[in-house]
């Protein structure tokens, strides 16, 4: 079977990869002419948190969550299966009891534990929460791996192709260009991120720093980098970082360790998620053409289990009252 | 209550910031019966229509919006931001934040009388997020202000009425203007008491968007108003020292006496 999808983010790449390993021949249509470039997927922490992300979102998506970390183990490079560290300062140990409540999956850690996870840590943190079945990825990297393997199950990736889905060519088409696709109902949440150079602090894990107003994350990555996101802000807006979202991502960096105020500020960028009103991804298919889109705030996380149904969409296997719904 | 002319039947009024998804906001807006619900131009935006399908979600329950200036630390940027609320959102109600401190969110009273000033001459009709000080109200007043909405205690705080006191002595100099609960309420008994003192409504935010379950607390507030007002018509009790049986106690029969035999 001939499948064209559109849209070379992160939904996208695990759709078309899904695809071809059952043995689909692949086209990949990517309107950038690089990988990545309007991609929100290129901004992300790379978190695969289901439990922590519970938090606040609906517990639905802690069983996909979880088969995603074996799923991107099994195909790209250095998935760190570390945990996640949770911690608040002092004055807002409050947070974390209630963080504490509102998930599972985690267990509550004093000073002397926090510090044996992260030495950095040691001694500025007396309560903490470790979630141990969560994981990190880097981004680029998986998304760059996933282009390889797709090369290498045959399927194509081709920049600078814009195309509507009506026009696409092959039996089916999957569209996957997350706002660009201005599907009904779908809205932007704009996020903003910053990535540190900072080699005095190292972190083996992303920790989450729970603040009541300004809850943010540092995600570790390859050679003394960090990743300190994200805002979240209701609208449609892509241009630059704001000064208020720099100054409280790195003020929330600062708070978790002094040594960031030596940090290099080597990228700072922002970038819109697609979502649906329930914030919860969307796969469909009407007639010839499969959507999967509004994976919001958790691309690495769910795109696994939507490629996975979009496939079954695409290729026939999915029930009837899937397909209807 | 009245504001600026209007009657609002429901007496609870709703943020929208901070909810787990616009879905839930919609349904949390519906269980609470609020018909007035504030949105915040500056941080849900980054820029002036940027917020606008966010917006289009809350506009659909049908309710009436009422735009902030939450965020704004002067008084030419809260007034800048209500001049572009009107222009976004096609009204004149503004619900005016002059945000004083960092860390404790309370108003500045100065910036806010001024601000008032401003606003009240150029036509809107102006909602001033005030505390509980008296001079600070009778110059927000004087500024064209007609409702106030004193804090309960500090935004997002939870704690309550932090003075009932000093609210219980605004209300009694402002008998007959309307006069709103805005910040710091945590749980639903909080909002009840404000009502008992008389307050004519409250403003809630993070009490209902952080709960476990906004939905179900949206529930919890909207039956709290309605109890706390009803007590409040109902003309409650003093409290006293002393206890006043329900039942005279001269003349009464003797128990464990002769009489029970």
């Amino acid at each position: 079977m001939q499948v064209t999808v559109i849209g070379a983010g992160v939904a996208g790449l695990t759709t078309a990869l899904t695809l071809a390993e059952r043995g689909a021949a692949v086209t990949l249509l990517e309107r950038s002419a690089s990988l990545g470039d309007n991609a929100a997927s290129w901004l992300a922490g790379g978190m695969l948190a289901p439990f922590c992300e519970a938090e606040t979102a609906d517990p639905a998506i802690i069983a996909p969550g979880l088969a995603a970390i074996d799923w991107w183990n099994a195909r790209v490079p250095n998935v760190q299966r570390g945990g996640t560290l949770v911690v608040a300062a002092g004055r807002d140990a409050g947070e974390l009891k209630r963080f504490a409540r509102r998930t599972t999956g985690g267990e509550a850690l004093e000073a002397d534990a926090i510090g044996a996870l992260e030495a950095d840590l040691a001694d500025r943190f007396r309560h903490g929460l470790y979630y141990p079945a969560e994981a990190h990825l880097d981004p680029r990297a998986a998304l760059q791996a996933l282009a390889d393997r797709l090369a290498a199950h045959g399927g194509v990736l081709t920049f600078g192709a814009a195309t509507e889905p009506e026009n696409a060519a092959g039996d089916v088409v999957v569209d996957c260009r997350g706002i660009a696709a201005g599907a009904p109902a779908l809205r932007s949440v704009r996020g903003e991120m910053l990535v540190l150079l900072c080699p005095e602090v190292r972190l083996h894990r992303p920790v989450r720093l729970l603040h009541p107003r300004i809850p943010v994350y540092v995600v570790p990555r390859e050679g003394g980098r960090v990743m300190v996101g994200a805002t979240m802000v209701e609208s449609d807006a892509a241009g630059p970082v704001t000064l208020r979202a720099a100054v409280e991502l790195m003020n929330a960096a600062y708070a978790l360790h002094p040594a960031f105020a030596e940090a290099e500020v080597v990228e700072m960028r922002a970038g819109r998620r697609p979502a649906f009103p329930d914030n919860l991804p969307r796969v469909a298919r009407n007639g010839r053409i499969v959507s999967v889109n509004g994976l919001y705030r958790h691309g690495f996380l769910l795109a696994p289990d939507c490629a996975a149904r979009a496939a079954d969409l695409a290729l026939g296997t999915a029930k009837v009252s899937e397909i209807a719904a | 209550m009245q504001i600026y002319g209007q009657t609002i039947a429901s007496r609870l009024m709703l943020g929208t910031a901070r909810y787990p998804s616009p879905d839930i906001l919609k349904r949390a807006i519906e269980a609470s019966g609020a018909e007035i619900v504030t949105v915040s131009l500056r941080r849900e935006a980054a820029g002036e229509r940027a917020g606008r399908k966010f917006w289009d979600i809350v506009r659909e329950t049908g309710v009436k919006v009422l735009p902030n200036t939450a965020g704004c630390h002067s008084v030419r940027e809260a007034v800048t931001t209500a001049q572009m609320a009107r222009e976004v959102f096609g009204t004149n109600w503004i619900k005016l934040e002059v945000i004083g401190d960092a860390d404790t969110l309370q108003p500045d009273l100065f910036g806010l009388v001024e601000a008032t000033r401003i606003l009240s001459d150029d036509g809107f009709a102006v909602l001033a997020y005030t505390t509980e000080d008296l001079v600070a109200a009778d110059r927000l007043v004087e500024a064209g202000c007609r409702v106030l909405m004193p804090w309960g205690s500090p935004i997002g705080s939870a704690r309550g009425l932090n003075n009932v006191y000093g609210l219980r002595a605004m209300r009694a100099r402002y008998p007959d203007l309307t006069l709103i609960v805005d910040a710091g309420l945590g749980v639903p008994s909080h909002a009840a008491q404000a009502l008992e003192l008389g307050y004519d409504g409250v403003l809630l935010s993070s009490a209902v968007a952080l709960a476990g379950d906004p939905v179900a607390m949206a529930s919890a507030f909207k039956l709290a108003v309605a109890a706390g007002r009803l007590a409040f018509e109902a003309d409650p009790l003093l409290p006293r020292d002393m206890a006043e049986p329900s039942t005279p106690v001269l003349g009464q029969a003797t128990l464990g006496g002769a009489a029970l035999q």
